[in-house]
């Protein structure tokens, strides 16, 4: 994966996936130059032997073909630049994924196009409630699906116009934050 | 600097439009954003036909969705489009740029851009 963005968006597709109704996905820059990304979710969870093999390229739920690359891909981007994945999962009530990235490590992958991946899992589950949250040292950043739901009423998020405007909310938010998340 | 106020004024002028996309018989596109189709490029594809059908004011009778993977990973990013009556198109190793011609060949014109699809591709 060229963005560290494109990985999030591939590992949140999980939790659409599962079938969870609220999403939250979490990006905090600490003072040590650390990354941390979570997401988590209230889908179905993992039973504890699949949760063992998650991280196994070649294990997989789908039925299509026999390898899943999406957790071991995130796992690869973080561990190489000396971070960790922590997955956490309960059967039924839903699943967490904390990965930590070393952005002074020469092989920390730019985040890439945060924004882009944002409207694209806005659009690929409009009736989910996502919760983007951006974290450093100044600022604590919150966008919520369900804020926007709220206004706009019976109009969809996945109107052209919407997305186009959610977009340019987050990158002026971005810059506000230093441009960190850009 | 933008508020959360201005989502107002969006909703206020798109409630006039709400529902008319109701109908049957549009085109559908579907974009692969499995895995494989993100890595191979597929996000800034759904994205370019976003925009372009949003440009052309097509969105009415245009829709794209997304979807998983279908089996040819190879091939990504994959592009299917449907249309009532007619074959399925499957576009294969498509690129922002292809997205421009095949929105004006194809969805616009009705006229399929073999060159992209996945016949040309496997001969």
């Amino acid at each position: 994966m060229k963005e560290l963005s494109l990985n999030i968006l591939d590992v949140t597709y999980n939790s659409i996936a599962a079938k969870a109704k609220h999403i939250e996905v979490v990006l905090t820059y600490t003072t040590d130059e650390k990354l941390t990304l979570s997401v988590s979710d209230d889908g179905k969870g993992m039973d504890e032997t699949t949760l063992q093999r998650v991280t196994d390229p070649f294990y997989t739920t789908r039925t299509t073909r026999k390898v899943g690359m999406g957790l071991p891909l995130l796992k690869l981007a973080c561990e190489q630049t000396g971070g960790d994945l922590h997955i956490e999962s309960v059967l039924g009530q839903g699943t967490l994924i904390k990965a930590v990235f070393d952005t002074k490590s020469i092989d920390f992958t730019p985040l890439g196009d945060m924004t882009s991946t944002i409207t694209t899992l806005i659009s690929a589950a409009p009736n989910i409630d996502f919760v983007f949250r951006f974290v450093n040292e100044e600022h604590t950043f919150v966008f919520s699906t369900s804020e926007v739901k709220g206004i706009l009423g019976d109009v969809s998020l996945e109107e052209p116009d919407v997305l186009l405007w959610i977009k340019e909310y987050l990158l002026e938010q971005f810059e506000i934050m230093g441009g960190i998340f850009i | 600097m933008k508020s959360l106020a201005e989502l107002a004024a969006i909703r206020d002028k798109m409630q006039n439009k709400v529902n008319i996309r109701e109908g049957e018989g549009g085109i559908r596109v579907v974009v692969g954003m499995a895995t494989c189709g993100i890595a191979a490029g597929a996000r800034p594809v759904l994205n370019a036909f976003v925009e372009e059908v949003a440009g052309a004011g097509l969105s009415d009778s245009v829709t794209v969705t997304q979807t998983g993977c279908i089996g040819i990973c190879q091939y990504e990013p994959v592009v299917e489009v449907f249309e009532a009556g007619k074959e399925k198109v499957t576009y294969v190793k498509m690129s922002p740029e292809k997205v421009k011609k095949v929105m004006e060949e194809h969805i616009k014109n009705g006229k399929v851009v073999s060159e992209y699809t996945i016949d040309m591709a496997e001969k």
